[in-house]
């Protein structure tokens, strides 16, 4: 087995890991750093370090020792954390992760970038480091120090072995490559003592101070956790005279990993760190970790997504199979097939549970995408020179995997404009009375089928004046009358902004627009609810599932299409006096105030033997794109929940069609776009056009007429 | 001329014998790769889809698996496009692609030795040579090897969005 199979574990953990740290430095009390939370930031970093030298990352590596040096003062409180030596933290882990991102493309991480995060943390431990003469900081300086910190450190190590209680390190079915791996990390945390043994179980004994639950988090990167039994040895420290000559030796020379240069540094500073100081703020801290751990990985496990969508297809089809059954069966005799009939109500029942399990596989709660704000908040606030706190409600609201991940952006895009336009500065606030400090709340709630999320500030609100004056200079047809709630749908017009000036946080009027589109491709839409001088809710409604569609099934001649129940507002039978024609064939329907042009799905689509009279078809009102349009059909069937199946994994896009569904016959129905059928009518009138108007060429003429 | 199928012919000469699905379309008998074949069902249930070239007849559902459903008569310009009980969808699997080829019928598996297969002759514009493997002739019978690969993947098929032409 080569290593390299290791590496997606790796960076996985690692990404993990970085995820953790961000958390802690964000919640990090400044005034009074709770020593669990350094800890465990100390630990993360560490845990990395460990993972990169096995890995043969060297510049992780580098990276991480000297961000661990400093976190380890921090916790000894030999340096004091102050809002900028945070952010400096902040910088260093996305330095680590842009590391990790080019570590997993197979590339060298930037060098360039590396120099100047190291001069950075050098810079900072230099300044910061009370203690100038501990042996342990002037290493995180240079390289020069870092020998004679060796040097130094090397005794202490030796003399906190007769204090530290060995432990005996069995790994239990571990190849040779790899024991060789471990057996060289396990040197970086104090001096092996003794080791033998074979493959199914070879055991080594190691002097140390390092926690068994640290030393095995650091293995586990390499082989799964049940390989490694760790107990304290009992054995006398006479044996450990003997040993050193034996453990001093590099184990086994192991090819292509470069975890057996670095060592030098990271070795004694672990060893310093833990001997210069009594180990107890690290064991406690150590325990829960390790159960945690633990705990996780029994009641969880890392599945691919596209296994669960296998599961999640044919789950589809046994409903769909089900459903085919059910109408046969419900054509039969109730009486004389009682048992049959029974089975069936069952078997529905059965499948609906089970297609519910499975799609709650793919739910992740939100905190998932909530865990990335405080960061926004706290860099973007700093930016603009405003006091804003972010509250989360409802993190363990549950949404499927594909959404969360696209909902991204766009509440991204949403949260800086709160805190850009949304709330006030500081001083402005107190002016109108309110407190200094701005809220920001995201939440997010089950309601129905859907999904609500909202992004709230409790700033000035939106300024109807304003906005009606900026659409008017924008070319947008506005009246006074017009409700507060399309007002407020103004922001969303494409180059619309009425921030004074431009900032680098926002302001350039791109984004509402691209926001309203994203969530609209999602199958969500966006309200926006504001109070002036009380601050604005944006609310984001969202399917749960893309997976499962809300449709609305029509009739075009003998075809059956959906729409989706989210773009359909009513459906109506045209009158005469509603429909005008224009410039020809245009049709146009008057609703209320409204003239929405009409689609004849039947054109749009070249349906053979559909209703062709509007005034015998029934008009559906949908909206797509923020514009509402109005489509003919023959006939609505009904209302019903459709699973979703892309047109595009055997075939490719369709204009007009957003994907296929399989009805309850087994016969595929087309999903309807309402927006690519309203470019495909356009299109169609186009390329019909010439033919109509244009004088008809020569040639073609008397053909058409010979036809006629 | 034609130097794809020269190559073919003369891989396959190399090679050993090969196994071929033959099927008929009209009164010709063409044959594919039986490795590409992944089932045989009969012409039901196909929705059409709108604005697609005239020989893409639609999509059926292959349990749960929306699949494109080409007719091979419409696509080689045969006189006679019937619908029967005879009519087959012959479900082949090419670069990671499901289809459905509609064709007349199947009529046997043949398995061919390296020398019965002949380079194809330049042919009408109808089909193109580049699609063909070659031909092969068996006694009285001439089959006519089609490269399903490199035809359903091609650019005038309007099967695939974006085309990886290996073939210049």
């Amino acid at each position: 087995m080569d290593i390299t199979d290791f590496y997606d574990t790796f960076f996985e953990e690692a990404e993990e890991l970085l995820a953790d740290m961000e958390r802690y430095l964000l919640e990090l009390d400044l005034e009074e750093p709770d020593p669990e939370q350094l800890n465990a930031i100390f630990r993360t970093v560490h845990s990395i370090k460990g993972g990169a030298g096995t890995f043969g990352f060297e510049v992780l590596q580098n990276t991480t020792h000297l961000f661990e040096n400093l976190l380890d003062h921090a916790r000894h409180g030999e340096l004091n954390l102050r809002r900028d030596i945070v952010d400096i933290f902040l910088e260093t882990k996305d330095m680590l992760n842009d590391q990790l991102n080019a570590y997993r493309n197979g590339e060298e991480p930037d060098q360039e970038a590396f120099e100047r995060i190291c001069k950075t943390l050098q810079q900072l431990a230099l300044e910061e480091i009370k203690s100038q003469n501990d042996s342990a900081s002037s290493q995180a300086v240079d390289e020069a120090q870092a020998q004679t910190a060796h040097a130094a450190a090397e005794p202490v190590a030796d003399n906190a072995q007769e204090a530290a209680p060995s432990l005996l390190i069995a790994l239990l079915g571990v190849s040779e490559e790899n024991r060789a791996l471990l057996v060289e990390e396990l040197e970086q945390f104090g001096k092996i003592i003794a080791q033998s043994g074979d493959r199914t179980r070879y055991e080594v004994e190691l002097a140390t101070t390092t926690s068994a639950a640290d030393i095995e988090s650091v293995m586990c990167f390499i082989i799964e956790p049940e390989q490694i039994e760790t107990r304290t040895a009992d054995t006398p420290a006479t044996t450990a005279q003997a040993a050193p000559s034996e453990a001093a030796e590099p184990p086994a020379e192991s090819p292509s990993t470069a975890a057996a240069e670095p060592p030098p540094p990271s070795a004694p500073a672990s060893a310093a760190s833990t001997s210069t100081e009594p180990k107890q703020p690290q064991k406690p801290a150590a325990k829960p970790a390790a159960k945690a751990k633990g705990g996780a990985e029994s009641s969880s496990i890392r599945v691919s997504v596209e296994k669960v969508d296998q599961i999640i297809n044919l789950v589809g089809e046994l409903i769909i199979t089900q459903s085919m059954l059910d109408q046969t069966v419900s054509q039969m005799d109730g009486i004389s097939n009682g048992s049959l009939v029974n089975g069936m109500s069952l078997l529905q029942r059965n499948a609906r549970d089970l297609q519910e399990a499975v799609m709650s596989i793919r739910m992740i709660p939100m905190d998932f995408v909530f865990s990335r704000f405080p960061r926004v908040v706290r860099e973007t606030s700093a930016k603009l020179g405003k006091e804003i706190d972010l509250y989360t409600e409802g993190e363990s609201t549950e949404l499927d995997k594909s959404l969360t991940e696209r909902i991204i952006d766009p509440l991204t895009h949403l949260v800086r404009n709160s805190l850009d336009h949304g709330i006030e500065p500081p001083d402005e606030r107190e002016a109108a009375g309110k407190p200094r400090r701005g809220k920001l709340t995201l939440s997010a709630r089950h309601q129905g089928g859907n999904i609500i999320i909202e992004v709230s500030d409790d700033g000035a609100g939106l300024n109807r004046d304003k906005l009606l004056t900026k659409a008017r200079e924008n070319g947008l047809s506005v009246s006074d009358g017009m409700a507060d709630d399309e007002v407020w749908q103004l922001i969303f017009a494409a180059g619309f902004s009425t921030a004074k000036e431009v900032t680098d946080v926002s302001g350039r009027g791109v984004g509402m627009d691209v926001v309203k589109r994203n969530i609209q491709g999602l199958g969500g839409h966006v309200q926006i609810m504001s109070t002036a001088g009380q601050g604005t809710t944006i609310r984001i409604v969202l399917p749960l599932t893309l997976a499962i569609l809300d449709g609305m099934s029509i009739k075009v001649g003998k075809e059956v299409f959906i729409l989706p129940l989210s773009t359909v507002l009513q459906s109506l039978q045209p009158t005469k006096a509603d429909l005008y024609e224009m410039a020809g064939d245009d049709l146009v329907l008057r609703m209320r105030d409204e003239y929405l042009p009409v689609i004849a799905v039947h054109d749009a689509l070249d349906v053979a033997g559909a209703q062709t009279d509007p005034l015998r078809s029934i008009a559906v009102i949908v909206q797509g794109e923020g514009r509402r349009y109005a489509l003919l059909v023959d006939e609505l069937i009904g209302q019903q929940q459709v699973v979703v199946k892309n047109l595009e994994t055997n075939y490719r896009k369709v204009p007009g069609v957003s994907a296929a569904t399989i009805l309850g016959d087994g016969s595929v129905a087309l999903i309807l776009d309402i927006a690519g059928l309203h470019n495909l009518s356009l299109g169609k009138k186009e390329a019909n056009q010439p033919r109509h108007d244009a004088p008809a060429p020569p040639l073609l003429s008397p053909t058409e007429v010979d036809l006629s | 001329m034609n130097r794809q199928s020269t190559e073919a012919a003369l891989a396959a000469s190399e090679g050993e014998n090969q196994q071929f699905l033959v099927f008929s379309l009209g009164e010709e008998e063409y044959a594919i790769d039986i490795l590409k074949v992944q089932e045989i069902l009969g012409y039901e249930n196909v929705t059409r889809i709108a604005n697609a070239p005239e020989f893409i007849k639609g999509v059926t559902n292959l349990r749960g698996v929306i699949v494109p459903i080409v007719d091979l008569r419409i696509k080689f310009k045969l006189d006679k496009v019937e619908y029967g009980g005879q009519t087959v969808v012959i479900v082949v699997n090419v670069s990671d692609r499901i289809v459905g080829i509609v064709v007349d019928g199947v009529s046997d598996v043949m398995t061919l030795t390296p020398d019965q297969i002949k380079p194809a002759p330049e042919l009408g514009m109808s089909l193109s040579s580049d699609f063909l493997k070659g031909l092969g002739s068996l006694e009285k019978r001439m089959l006519v090897l089609v490269d399903i690969d490199k035809l359903l993947t091609s650019k005038e098929m309007a099967l695939v969005e974006q085309v990886e032409q290996i073939a210049e």
